[in-house]
């Protein structure tokens, strides 16, 4: 058994000790048992932290951008409110439509929810944080980020309610639709990193971001991306699917009390995840700025730890998501559709070739 | 229920309905759309209204008349000090009675703050409509300012009932015509905010143009009015073709757009509130002195007869028709709801158009559900 020494810009060295010394006391199999519940437990707590955070910045953000104060009366600066909040919503009733159909109606939150924890894992949040290193993690992310479509038309059908009914099925056209765009833009990326392993992709950043590495088509795929990204999320100007002031709620009109908070919490780490996807393909994920010839700059650059690095990241595409929401009003379906078919997919099989133009040609940085 | 529901929409194997209202945050109170929907497509619409139906033109018939102003503030609501003036200016011109110049004057102004206050909560109330939620904190915070001079004005905020047969409750505040300054050169600036936010804006653009097309023949034979019917080219600004109080003292334009879909519906609206400040700038300083009400009987009998006034209410044209038999209650009493007429047309305008286009056409009629009921 090695030493434990706790080092901030490298966590590995601590979850190495973590599973080295688990070994060492269990058996294999409990020692995997353990780790399983620890990572499980560590992502239990930070979705929730997170969930209920993204709440509260979204209230004060748009606050900050309709002149008024938000929440201010819970807490210091209202920090708490969103804890009120899912407290009363944990208490009120679950109310029982009685012609729904039950089972898909109370499955549908759950699914919702373990498609978010399941991309989470994927996501490496800090140099050594990463639960799962897969060496098609950015497959396995979108793959896996679209199934949260089958939550909400299952929500939207099992209500018995044609305001949800609509809004399921525009959200089953939307996905489908710009699932290909967020598929395309992080493509074009793999194909400048060469990998799609999310934890190569990160190190292949640390000279410089693959947003500046692949300038012209790697900015353009960054745009689409975060496009088709909020529009993958269901958040304004594309939440045509609980559009509040045609379907009142959309898929979640019926639904009240915790499975309700299901699924908004769902929307927000929707929203995280696209974010750190973003961060992380784009904006070099944990890596601090670096710019290559400048070795004081990029020392106190290094000083930063990395998960600072990866949550401020993160937190301005949030931001940025944010801003979209609270200045646009939403397409029309149609709209949406064709801004989708016509604009964004052509752009981006031109970006995809242009992009592998520049890895052929090396006219990258 | 649903029997009931397909005898009244002939729909077919492909189509469904469904309810829009009472409860929907888009239909602005409690007012029901039927609609036969084929997908997303509006194939038909039946507005269902009266939920809110009070009979105020029945309690009238009960009430003297300086009783009724007070009730037909719960119909326009957010054109209150309007309706309030169609009864006075109706019962005026029964009895007969020149109101001073001064009541005049401060009627117009007062017009035109509610009409400017109301075009602020519809604009805001569009832009919501459409899912621009930023709108709605836009319009609010400058209609507060509105609201205030109302209250430093006569009390109240919504409901001023600050008219009387004759004149006026009382004299204006002395600050009435500094505030109204500050006002207009505060809402100068932040009018320019209101396209920067929602009338530029691309997607906005894409919601509207071509959306709800109202044709000049249809705006006239439904009975349009308002600036509704100005954005198809029909001219019938009462203001300006039967001026009442110092509507005549005052140069201003009436709006008039061709097309008559729902964009020019919107920008006839925004082009309205900057003739409203106009119009409040030519006649703020020039508030003749005089007496705030003309010398009137404690009760008011109007002769025998039938006697019509018409307003530009925010919303269109306001009439008020009293049949009198000489006696201090009126024998019957008709209001001529623009609110009414303007809904009428909803099932020509939205068929054909998605769901999405049809919250943004209602938008864009800015009904308000208590003119419609009564």
């Amino acid at each position: 058994m090695q030493d434990f020494k706790f080092n901030i810009y490298d966590l590995s060295s601590f979850t190495h000790w973590v599973d080295v010394s688990l070994y060492s006391y269990c058996t294999p199999f409990w020692a995997m048992m353990w780790e399983m519940i620890i990572i499980g437990v560590a992502m239990l707590l930070f979705y929730a932290v997170i969930g209920l955070f993204l709440v509260y910045a979204e209230r004060k953000v748009c606050a900050f951008m309709q002149n008024r104060i938000g929440p201010n009366r819970v807490g210091p600066y209202g920090f708490i409110q969103t804890v009120a909040d899912l407290v009363k919503l944990l208490m009120k009733e679950l109310v029982i439509i009685r012609k729904s159909d039950k089972f898909l109606f109370y499955l549908a939150p759950f699914i919702v929810i373990i498609v978010n924890f399941m991309t989470m894992a994927a996501i490496p949040f800090a140099k050594g944080i990463h639960a799962i290193d897969f060496n098609i993690g950015v497959l396995y992310i979108m793959a896996i980020s679209s199934m949260g479509v089958i939550g909400v038309l299952i929500a939207g059908w099992s209500s018995n309610n044609k305001f949800s009914m609509i809004g399921a099925m525009r959200s089953g056209a939307q996905i489908v639709s710009y699932e290909l765009s967020v598929g395309f833009s992080l493509i074009t990326m793999c194909v400048l990193a060469g990998s799609m392993q999310l934890s190569t992709i990160v190190e292949g950043q640390s000279e410089c971001w693959y947003i500046f590495q692949g300038h012209i088509p790697a900015i353009i795929a960054f745009v689409i991306f975060l496009i088709a990204g909020t529009a993958e999320t269901n958040r304004g100007p594309f939440d045509l699917a609980e559009a509040e002031s045609e379907l009142t709620a959309g898929y979640h009109t019926e639904y009240s009390g915790i499975s309700f908070a299901f699924f908004y919490l769902a929307e927000y780490i929707n929203m995280f995840i696209i974010a750190s996807i973003a961060a992380t393909v784009f904006w070099g994920g944990w890596m601090p700025f670096h710019i290559s010839g400048l070795a004081g700059f990029n020392n106190i650059m290094d000083f930063i730890p990395p998960f600072i690095w990866y949550i401020g990241k993160t937190f301005v595409i949030i931001w940025i998501m944010m801003w979209f929401k609270w200045t646009f009003p939403r397409l029309r379906i149609d709209q949406l559709l064709t801004l989708e078919w016509k604009y964004l997919l052509p752009i981006n099989l031109v970006n995809i070739i242009l992009m592998a133009l520049i890895v052929l040609m090396g006219w990258h940085f | 229920m649903s029997e009931e529901i397909s005898s009244v929409v002939d729909i077919d194997q492909q189509e469904y309905i469904i309810n829009i209202g009472p409860q929907h945050p888009s239909t602005h109170g409690v007012l029901r759309f039927v609609v036969s929907l084929q997908g997303e497509v509006v194939k038909s619409l039946q507005p269902h209204i009266g939920y809110i139906h009070r009979g105020i033109e029945k309690m009238c018939e009960n009430l003297t008349y300086q009783q009724i102003i007070h009730l037909t503030d719960r119909m326009d609501y957010l054109s209150a000090h309007t309706n309030n003036e169609a009864v006075c200016l109706c019962v005026e011109k029964a009895l007969g009675i020149e109101v001073p110049e001064r009541v005049k004057y401060i009627r117009t102004i007062l017009d035109e703050l509610t009409r400017l206050a109301s075009h602020q909560l519809w604009w805001c109330s569009f832009g919501m409509d459409l899912g621009g939620q930023t709108c709605y904190f836009y319009g609010l915070r400058d209609r507060e300012k509105i609201l205030d001079i109302f209250e430093e004005t006569c009390g109240a905020r919504l409901l001023l009932s600050y008219n009387t047969p004759g004149g006026l409750m009382w004299d204006i505040h002395p600050n009435f015509q500094k505030r109204i300054k500050e006002f207009i050169k505060y809402f100068r600036k932040k009018l320019p905010e209101y396209d920067a936010i929602l009338t530029g804006n691309v997607i906005m653009h894409q919601r509207t143009e071509d959306i709800g097309i109202l044709s000049l023949e249809d705006a006239i034979s439904y009975g349009i009015t308002g600036p509704t019917a100005r954005a198809s080219g029909f001219s019938c600004d009462v203001r300006k073709r039967y001026p009442y109080s110092a509507y005549d003292k005052a140069d201003f334009k009436e709006i008039i757009y061709t097309k008559g879909d729902t964009f020019h519906r919107y920008q006839a609206r925004m082009d309205e509130m900057w003739e409203s400040m106009k119009i409040l700038e030519q006649l703020v300083d020039n508030i003749p002195e005089g007496d705030f009400t003309a010398k009137m009987k404690p009760v008011i009998k109007l002769p025998e007869g039938e006697y019509y006034q018409r307003v530009e209410s925010a919303r269109g044209e306001l009439g008020v028709f009293i049949v009198s038999k000489g006696e201090k209650y009126p024998y019957r009493m008709k209001f001529r709801s623009p609110n009414f007429c303007n809904l009428a047309i909803m099932n020509k305008l939205t068929s054909n158009f998605k769901i999405a286009d049809l919250i943004a056409i209602s938008g864009s009629l800015d009904l308000v559900i208590p003119d419609i009921d009564r």
